[in-house]
């Protein structure tokens, strides 16, 4: 399929960077005219996958980085976050609801269960001492009907 | 972007509104503020006013629920108002709206907890 954008950005690992990542992404996709509801789902979805990042892939050192890329083609938009941190020693563990590796740190163990929610598709690759990385899919509504 | 919490008093409630995003990072910031001023003001419940609060995500499900532990185990209740579609939609997800007393808005929450506005 034709790629008819992508964007690229790295930030570090500090918690001041959750709302530039969520607003920047959202500012990308809204090229494809998304409703409201779908942006705020775009917006939360990023917001969890790098605070996930940031707590648990670099347990709030800043000196890691983390990658993210946003690719449209057509009505759908595809959004890697990526980062070279501790990596998930359970994954099956982590996306279940209510699930937290830190409870100490008032951690609510939905950010998964919400990715899984808002987007169409949601692949998560982790390899211990390597990184995470979270791949997510969704179409947006609005232009379904211009592909149909 | 960031979260103002502007903190006050009515009888026995603590009513706390937000205005501006919260996320991991503003989290902190409400945590700390309500933290003291449930322990400083001895209050026995809590009003979270959301009307002005334009985004919430997991993090905000993670300290509104502990401080609906912290008061409910002073005994108190907590009861939050002027919830947006999208943050509902959150409640609903972790199963907070089963937990939560969830009101209209700041008058309806008063008076469910029988403060007098």
């Amino acid at each position: 399929m034709k790629v008819n954008n992508y964007m690229a950005l790295q930030f570090m690992s500090k918690s001041e960077n959750e709302a530039f990542a969520r607003i920047t992404v959202a500012a990308f996709v809204s090229q494809l005219d998304p409703q409201v509801n779908e942006l705020t789902d775009i917006k939360t979805v990023v917001s969890e996958a790098v605070t996930n990042s940031i707590i648990h892939g670099y347990e709030n050192k800043p000196e890691g980085m983390i990658s993210i890329t946003a690719k449209i083609e057509e009505d759908t938009v595809y959004i890697t976050v990526e980062d070279e941190g501790l990596g998930i020693e359970n994954l099956d563990e982590a996306i279940q609801p209510l699930f937290t590796s830190k409870p100490e740190l008032e951690r609510s163990g939905m950010g998964f269960t919400i990715m899984e929610n808002f987007m169409d598709e949601v692949e998560i690759n982790s390899t211990l001492g390597k990184g995470t990385k979270v791949t997510m899919m969704k179409r947006i509504e609005s232009k379904k009907a211009l592909y149909n | 972007m960031s979260l103002h919490v502007q903190i006050s008093n009515q009888g026995e409630a603590l009513i706390v509104r937000l205005q501006g995003e919260l996320d991991h990072h503003t989290s902190e910031l409400l945590r700390t503020k309500m933290e003291s001023a449930i322990e400083q003001e001895n209050s026995n419940h809590i009003v979270l006013v959301l009307k002005d609060l334009s985004f919430m995500d997991s993090s905000g499900l993670g300290v509104i629920l502990g401080r609906y532990k912290q008061i409910t185990n002073r005994g108190g209740r907590m009861v939050v108002c002027n919830v947006n579609s999208s943050i509902y939609r959150l409640f609903e997800m972790s199963g907070l709206f089963k937990i939560l007393t969830i009101e209209e808005d700041e008058e309806q929450a008063l008076s469910s907890l029988g403060v007098v506005s």
